[in-house]
């Protein structure tokens, strides 16, 4: 692998930049391998990335039906964070984080990780209450976060409607390690990186079937012919239901569409990630000026990569609700993705009742930000057949025995998780 | 965009309803043990194709109406009231 720098960027730019390797290879799938992962998404790279990195297992194939990382990977918001409420998530999302700050130099990529921080607006008493009870079972394990009155977020954010009559501005909930990573860099990144330790990528490759023998896995069906494999695991976000029911396999999921939203570029108007309290809204602004920003899910099943107008509507009116000055905008870009919900809105990292089959899913809309962790701890349950303890709970069955990670307390519907 | 053809309101936007999710499981006997009742409330087909669904006119009569929608195209099939057996398109 050549690595980047900025010598060697200073040395193209006198070539016109028209000499540059190309970033990993494209290889013909191999007949078999040590393990196969299916779908080239963040999760599917990050996972292989970490096989060959953490457990010397090389031998190794990521098949994804497209182009890499044009998934949900390459659809997302990009919020990173780990403020959340329950230890077996706010744990796990935490090493994410952490794997987040060293990532740049463990990939040699530049992945515009920002640590700009990320405030959750609350706007009654109950809701502070609930910000500072999140907030306390953060530090209490570990992870910072600061409780901010409302004078203190009008320091940070001037924009916001603090007077709004039905949602005036109590204060926020503040991490500031969180922040905005560039999606497609991700991808890019832990493909190059996997690629450099032997990981085959293999695109334009659709997974048709899993073959069984005896109970266990012996290699996945695809376009373009059988490959085998010892071990197989699953992270194809949402297409989960359909991937696992190729094994026979009934899952906790939905697929439903979630919507994104850019504006024309505009001077610094927001320099950290900002959500309402009081409606589905979150906004942060990306480095060509662009406000990037997103709701709810549209609440429906949908494997569609596009969304309704209600929706697209009700998204905006949050967003002039908590922001006025973001009517005068004009939204540049629009788009949907397939998120696999779970009847919690936790995720799986887990073995599955079929011997050699993993399960990496039920992201629901926030696995963006679980990328590294999720490839680092689906690569240990992978290479160990068990788990780690930072996704021991994240099991199919925890439904079954009546421990669902409910953070919402929605309950099992995921429409409105 | 759907349109959603209300067997009591006629054609109805979708905003006027409150989705609630597949319509094909149904609710085991109070004896049938803890996998009927785990599947019941938790597994789903969750197919890429037509799915039979619950959409509840909250804005409007307060009915649950059945309906028959692709999940990749979003066209409707067919809608109709709870008892209603709709066909299901083969593809
Ligand atoms: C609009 C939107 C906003 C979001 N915002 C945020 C956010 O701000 N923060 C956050 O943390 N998360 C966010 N998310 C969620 C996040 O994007 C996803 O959870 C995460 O990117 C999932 O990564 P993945 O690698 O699992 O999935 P994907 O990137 O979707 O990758 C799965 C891959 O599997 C492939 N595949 C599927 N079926 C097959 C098959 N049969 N054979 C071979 N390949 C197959 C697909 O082509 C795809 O490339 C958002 C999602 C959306 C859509
Ligand atoms: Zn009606």
């Amino acid at each position: 692998m050549t690595r980047y720098s900025g010598l060697r960027l200073l040395g193209h730019a006198l070539s016109g930049h028209a000499r540059w390797p190309r970033a990993w290879r494209a290889p013909d799938p191999k007949p078999s391998y040590d393990v196969v992962i299916i779908g080239g998404g963040g999760h599917g790279l990050a996972s292989a990335y970490y096989l060959a990195k953490e457990h010397g297992i090389t031998n190794v194939a990521v098949v994804e039906k497209g182009p890499i990382g044009l998934g949900n990977t390459g659809r997302n918001t990009t919020i990173v964070r780990s403020n959340y409420l329950f230890p077996e998530n706010n744990h796990f999302y935490e090493w994410s984080l952490k794997l987040w700050e060293g990532l740049e130099q463990d990939l040699n990529f530049n992945v515009m990780m920002s640590q700009r921080g990320v405030l959750n607006l609350f706007h009654s008493d109950s809701q502070r209450a609930a910000s500072a009870r999140r907030g306390n079972s953060m530090r209490l394990n570990g992870i910072d976060a600061e409780l901010l009155d409302r004078e203190q977020v009008k320091a940070m954010v001037p924009l916001l409607d603090y007077d709004n009559a039905r949602f005036p501005v109590f204060g926020g909930l503040l991490q500031r390690r969180g922040g905005t990573a560039r999606h497609d860099a991700v991808a890019w990144g832990f493909a190059r990186a996997a690629d450099a330790r032997g990981v085959d990528i293999i695109q334009h490759c659709e997974v048709t079937g899993i073959r069984r023998e005896g109970g266990r896995v012996t290699g996945v069906e695809t376009t373009r012919g059988f490959i085998g494999a010892r071990k197989v695991g699953i992270a194809v976000a949402g297409n989960t239901s359909r991937v696992a029911a190729m094994a026979g396999l009934r899952l906790p999921i939905e697929s439903h569409v979630l919507q994104a939203f850019v504006t024309e570029g505009l001077k610094p108007l927001v320099d950290m990630v900002v959500t309402f309290g009081a409606g589905h809204f979150y906004i942060s602004q990306s480095d060509k000026g662009g406000l990037v920003f997103g709701g709810g899910l549209d609440g429906y099943n949908s494997y569609a990569q596009r969304g309704s107008l209600p929706t697209v509507e009700h998204v905006w009116a949050a967003g002039v609700a908590m922001m006025p000055c973001l009517s005068r905008l004009r939204v540049l870009r629009q788009w949907g993705g397939v998120m696999d919900m779970t009847m919690d809105g936790s995720p799986l990292i887990c073995r599955t009742p079929v011997e050699g089959l993993y399960l990496n899913g039920g992201w629901c809309y926030g696995g963006f930000k679980a990328t590294p962790g999720s490839g680092w701890c689906f690569a240990h349950t992978i290479a160990n057949d068990a788990p780690h303890r930072f996704n021991a709970a994240m099991t199919i069955e925890r439904f079954r025995e009546g421990r669902a990670i409910d953070e919402r307390g929605a309950g099992p519907y995921p429409w409105a998780q | 965009m759907h349109l959603i053809d209300c067997p009591w309101c006629g054609p109805r936007d979708e905003a006027e309803f409150a989705y609630r999710g597949d319509a094909t499981v149904t609710r085991p006997a109070p004896d049938a043990g803890i996998d009927a009742f785990y599947d019941y409330v938790f597994t789903r087909a969750n197919p890429r194709g037509w799915h039979v669904e619950w959409w509840h006119h909250a804005a409007g009569c307060r009915q649950h109406v059945k309906v028959v929608r692709h999940t990749m195209t979003h066209a409707i099939a067919a809608t109709g009231r709870a008892t209603d057996i709709l066909e299901v398109p083969a593809a």
